[in-house]
């Protein structure tokens, strides 16, 4: 296990190996953010019977990159109720984790360089899955810090949302991944990746739900609509970075986006085998960074398809669904999956098994709805 | 499919038709009243239709103008009249393009071209002077190096006073009712209204011209009531 860079000692070389696949990392998330942002007008316009940006180099390329470095020449304010450190910190505080989660995604095969065999993977650890729990985590305080350091209302608003709703959908997320790392057996990115070759995808393996899951929880951790509601514009003006200008905005802009890459990056590694595809003839080691980047491109594409199709939710809609679908689902989902398992290292009978599961559904299904409405009346009398 | 039809809808759309006007590029034309940039008309023989009177800086509702009269001087009058516009200003930043002055004009002497496209870099030179507004000798307006001219931007610049000329009817027969202005002569007729020379033969065919005008009249002067 691990990455076999690191198998004979290091060297002068590893370390440059290292080095270089930290530059190739940052870069790729740099131009995918510029890629993302472009990919997105352009997506959003075509179903809104627009063109979008079309002026700064071809087919408006460039624009991304207009507007950033706009940004970067604008007089960076700081609110007179602010807290300077604070605020000043946030955004990187933002960004950093959406860097590092990407750090264990695993977007090609194993190659060699200079004599050294290494993954395409900027790290290998053994808990890479604990890792990307741990550090989404992290994002949380960019944004709550932020909103509160601004020393205003509506970001403060803003990041008060954000931190419950990541934290909400956090729960749903980790049961959804919980269920992959069942099956895999394993906390390494890489692991998973393997475990998933020749389309034993873990989408169709564990029975397309955690993936669903996911999906719904990640646009929910990302912000992105329809879940939202941290920046939303009509109530608070521009969410939890409303007093922030200049490269402190295009951090956290940056950071939204690279987060929207890495999710996405992310459901690619565990439900759709990351890098596996078949190889075809020439370049045996390019195919899978090629296939990588197509399911993530689909994913992307996916996220714009919501932002178009979806209107925001409503903030108690969005704790309902988290709390009392996603997570009771996701359970109930892991729980099932847990029982196959157990099923088939003693030998039971699988009928038997699916059919307690379907019958114990019913009966959670049916005490989980009459707690709500038990909850309800108790709402509309009091 | 409920919740799912939303994204087939969205789907479709990508390979739909496209709204956008691409507008640098691709201009739409302009529609026949469009308001624009002022000019300040003169008459056949030179002189500025313009008499100082004021009516239009008194009705302008963004205050954009600023007129000063002045009397003519009697061996080289710039207006036919006693009087004539000394200093006239129109401040850019201001104006809304109402056409309230144009309809308040007394003379027809200040009309909206078509022309929207011109820019400042100062605040001066937002402020367009009388220099400017007057129309050149040829009785067009001046196509000063900053605004963008198209074809037809000049063509109907005084369509609006022509339409709402007596009661605001825009069916309004019978004459032409503007005065000769430099460069174009009379201006032909708006749709809906009658030159001199038509007039006579309406006449002969019969006078169902005349009685739809004179319904027109008798309706409108009961909603007065």
């Amino acid at each position: 296990m691990g990455d076999p860079l690191y198998a004979d000692g290091i060297d002068a070389t590893v370390l440059l190996i290292v080095a270089g696949k930290v530059l190739v990392v940052f870069a790729f998330l740099m131009v995918s953010v510029l890629f993302m942002v472009w990919f997105e007008r352009k997506v959003i316009s075509d179903m809104q019977s627009r063109i979008g940006p079309n002026r700064a180099g071809p087919w408006g390329l460039l624009q991304t990159l207009a507007d950033g470095i706009k940004l970067f020449f604008k007089e960076d304010l700081l609110p007179d109720q602010a807290d300077r450190r604070i605020f000043h910190l946030a955004p990187y505080l933002s960004i950093v984790p959406a860097f590092l989660a990407f750090a264990v995604v695993p977007f090609g095969g194993t190659i060699t360089i200079a004599g050294h065999r290494t993954h395409l993977q900027l790290a290998d650890p053994p808990i890479g899955v604990l890792f990307l729990l741990a550090v989404s985590s992290v994002a949380v305080y960019g944004v709550m810090l932020a909103g509160w350091s601004s020393g205003s209302k509506y970001p403060l608003l803003g990041s008060v949302r954000a931190s419950a709703q990541m934290v909400s959908y956090e729960a749903a997320m980790s049961l959804a991944i919980a269920a992959v790392v069942l099956t895999t057996g394993s906390l390494s990115t890489r692991a998973i990746v393997e475990a998933q070759e020749g389309y034993r995808w873990n989408l169709w393996v564990l029975g397309v739900v955690p993936f669903v899951v996911y999906l719904i929880a990640a646009t929910a951790e990302t912000n992105r609509p329809p879940f939202d509601l941290v920046e939303a514009e009509q109530e608070l003006v521009g969410g939890f970075h409303t007093e922030y200008s200049s490269i402190s905005f295009a951090l956290f802009f940056l950071a939204e986006f690279m987060n929207t890459v890495t999710v996405s990056a992310i459901a690619v590694t565990l439900f759709l085998g990351g890098p596996n595809g078949p190889s075809i003839g020439f370049l045996p080691d390019l195919w899978p960074v090629v296939w990588f980047m197509g399911k993530l491109l689909i994913f992307l594409f996916v996220y714009v398809w919501f932002r178009a199709t979806l209107p925001r939710f409503r903030y108690d809609q969005l704790m309902d669904l988290g709390w009392k679908k996603l997570i009771p689902l996701a359970l109930y989902w892991l729980l099932l999956i847990a029982a196959l398992r157990v099923g088939r290292d003693e030998g039971w009978n699988v009928y038997v098994i699916l059919g307690v599961g379907v019958a114990a559904a019913a009966v959670l299904w049916a005490g989980l709805s009459a707690a709500l409405r038990q909850g309800d009346s108790v709402k509309a009398t009091t | 499919m409920g919740y799912l039809d939303g994204f087939r809808i969205t789907l479709k759309q990508m390979w739909g038709e496209r709204v956008t006007n691409e507008y640098p590029d691709e201009k739409r034309p302009k529609p026949d009243r469009f308001h624009g940039r002022h000019v300040l008309n003169r008459y056949e023989d030179g002189m500025e239709k313009c008499i100082g009177c004021e009516l239009c800086a008194g009705v302008c509702p963004a205050r954009c103008i600023y007129v000063r009269g002045a009397d003519n001087p009697p061996d080289d009058p710039v207006s036919p009249g006693e009087r004539y516009g000394f200093v006239y200003e129109i401040n850019y930043l201001r104006c809304i393009h109402c056409d309230l002055c144009v309809e308040a004009c007394p003379t027809e002497a200040i009309t909206e071209s078509k022309l929207f496209e011109f820019s400042f870099t100062d605040r001066q030179d937002a402020i367009y002077t009388k220099a400017e507004l007057v129309v050149g000798d040829d009785g067009h307006p001046q196509k000063l190096p900053w605004e963008d001219w198209r074809p037809g931007d000049e063509e109907r610049t005084s369509a609006w006073v022509r339409a709402t000329a007596p009661s605001g009817s825009a069916a309004y027969e019978g004459r032409v009712g503007w005065s000769a202005e430099l460069g174009f002569g009379v201006r032909a007729p708006e749709k809906g209204q009658t030159a001199e020379s038509d007039r006579a033969s309406a006449a002969k065919s019969g006078s169902r011209a005349t009685a739809t005008a004179a319904k027109s009249t008798s309706s409108s002067s009961r909603k007065r009531r």
